[in-house]
């Protein structure tokens, strides 16, 4: 019962945010200077020909009307027409919209894997020279701008050792050096939060107690401390993704990825709006729907945190 | 604060190595933002396309752009670019968001609740595509790219500062001010403002930081500096096609940012050790 309210309640949640969202969208998208008929129909049109599209497309229509229609159209699947392409803007932001979340998911998938291993290492001896090496790192990590860490590495990678494809997607090495470079970040984050939380853990009395009863090292911080030590890690993962999303932008374009990121931005520069809307929408949904998740899921690893 | 204090925070901090090295970086890179331009053996903008793209040499420490410009010079012309981006970026954001934390902390009510909801949207999205709607609407220029950067971070700053206002609102020195019969304004600015520095101080430190990285980002997808100008993440951008014949080109600008950003952060990371009680021992 009580998960059913919570699920409820989120689903209520999630839905304000979207229809928030997507006014604002719609709204800031208009506050663009420029008028769209000028894209849409060249410097050259006839007068009567700019108010035959400006009839077309809506625009004479009052502001609330035109977000009803515009609504009214993406809650049946319609998303409008790119002014660039003119292919339907579903056909541009779905495959765009997978290609992302392939490549977010496996480079947060590495750096949750490889930031909790290095937390875990660095927790065990603190202040050791093993520590202060990969705390370093670390710190060093979380201040290259990914764009530049994605040249980089195509210089020492595909260039000079050609191990992996610089561009594109298709093969599972195409992931490699976008998925590292999109990660690199969050992997330094996700290191720091474990290791601190670890020393912490690690010095409760629960822990001196299983050392007390005899348990193995291994045993003291895989199944007792690490549990424990998770939960504020679990929300850097969560909002980690959010940094994801935006370094895809970057990521995108140094690699060629053909993702939403990279939609966006050349959506932006050219000024083709239909598809800026529905991107931004999806991006702004997405994070909310992770962030939700998140919550849900600390929830479920500490019973404390539940709402009675 | 006063004198004492900020002795003590500097004792505290010269203690730390990591924080010195910050320190360190950050004034390299400050008195490079006023004097690099003075330092530079060459003009940044004169070019000469037949050595273009030349390596490292003893002429060209940093090699030559594929215009032929010297990229030493425009790098030591590029720091103060750098510097101003983040500075007008924190300040845009520093200031809106102060302003909002300020007045929905300490009016509460229904003030509150307008502009954290405005806070909450802003919050939809990652940060870095707030910058992206604010540069799409604005137009795309260093000065916008950092207005769309600061307005990122807006949501960052009001909910610090609603935070710390709401814990010092309660306290017996802001009741005295009260009943001494203190306006709202003097009490918000005079009393629970200064109460807050601590927290600001640490917080504008960390997204300097933060906010050189997004504005080169912004340079970077050419929605921030627009060439001629020598801004770092323009320039890695412009060594994007030449990896394979020239990676100095966008090699060196990078780690500018890199060691720029880094002095930052550590020098930030120290300040919290500091002054934030969540991390005091």
């Amino acid at each position: 019962m009580q998960l059913v309210k919570m699920t409820a309640y989120r689903l209520t949640q999630l839905l304000v945010v979207a229809l928030a969202v997507s006014l604002a969208v719609f709204l800031l998208i208009r506050l663009i200077p420029g008028d769209p008929v000028d894209l849409l129909a060249g410097f050259d049109a006839t007068p009567e020909q700019r108010e035959l599209l400006t009839r077309h497309w809506g625009l004479d229509q009052p502001l609330h009307m035109q977000y009803a229609s515009f609504l009214g159209n993406l809650l049946q699947g319609d998303m409008g027409r790119s002014l660039r392409s003119g292919r339907a803007v579903v056909d541009e932001v779905v495959p765009a919209y997978r290609n992302t979340i392939k490549l977010t998911v496996v480079s947060m998938t590495f750096a949750t894997v490889f930031g909790i291993l290095a937390g875990v290492v660095a927790s065990t001896r603190p202040y050791s020279l093993m520590d202060t090496a990969v705390m370093g790192v670390a710190v060093i990590g979380a201040s290259l701008p990914v764009f530049w860490v994605g040249l980089v590495a195509i210089v020492i990678f595909a260039v000079n050792l050609g191990w992996f494809p610089s561009a594109g997607m298709g093969t599972p090495a195409h992931y490699v050096l976008p998925a590292l470079t999109l990660g690199l970040y969050a992997t330094a984050l996700i290191a720091r939060m474990t290791r601190t939380t670890m020393i912490e853990v690690l010095s409760t009395d629960y822990v001196r107690t299983a050392r007390g009863k005899g348990v193995s090292e291994r045993g003291v911080v895989f199944r007792h401390a690490i549990k424990n030590a998770m939960i504020p890690v679990v929300t850097v993962i969560g909002l980690q993704f959010g940094y994801l999303l935006a370094g895809a932008v970057l990521t995108e374009t140094v690699f060629a990825w053909p993702g939403l990121g990279r939609l966006v931005v050349s959506s932006i520069v050219s000024r083709d709006y239909p598809v800026v809307q529905v991107t931004l929408i999806l991006v702004a949904v997405t994070y909310t729907v992770v962030n939700m998740a998140t919550d849900l899921v600390c929830e479920f690893l500490d019973p404390r945190l539940r709402y009675d | 604060m006063e004198g004492g204090t900020v002795h003590k925070i500097l004792r505290q901090l010269l203690r730390s190595k990591p924080a010195v090295i910050g320190g360190f970086l950050v004034l390299v890179f400050l008195f490079l933002a006023f004097f690099g331009p003075s330092l530079a053996p060459h003009d940044p903008f004169s070019q000469d396309i037949a050595s273009g793209s030349e390596p490292p040499s003893m002429e060209n420490p940093m090699g030559r752009d594929r215009m032929g410009r010297d990229m030493f010079s425009r790098i030591l012309h590029g720091t103060r670019y750098s510097v101003i981006m983040a500075v007008s970026a924190v300040t845009v954001g520093l200031t809106i968001g102060a302003l909002m934390g300020l007045c929905a902390g300490f009016y509460g009510g229904i003030v509150d609740v307008l502009l954290m909801r405005v806070v909450d949207l802003m919050l939809a999205f990652p940060a870095f595509f707030v910058a992206l709607i604010v540069v799409a609407i604005l137009g795309p220029g260093l000065l916008n790219g950092a207005i769309a950067v600061g307005i990122a971070s807006v949501p960052h700053y009001a909910r610090v500062i609603r935070g710390g206002v709401l814990t010092v609102k309660g306290q017996e020195f802001v009741e005295a001010a009260r009943a001494q019969g203190a306006s709202n304004l003097r009490i918000m600015f005079r009393h629970v403002l200064p109460n807050c520095v601590g927290v600001l101080l640490v917080q504008t430190t960390l997204r300097i930081g933060a906010a050189v990285i997004t504005s080169a980002s912004l340079s970077f997808l050419g929605l921030g500096a627009q060439e001629p100008l020598p801004e770092w993440g323009l320039m890695v951008s412009a060594g994007r096609d030449y990896l394979r014949s020239a990676p100095h080109i966008a090699v060196f600008p990078g780690l500018c940012i890199a060691a720029m950003v880094l002095g930052f952060n550590l020098l930030g990371d120290g300040l919290r050790d500091i002054l934030d009680p969540k991390f005091r021992d």
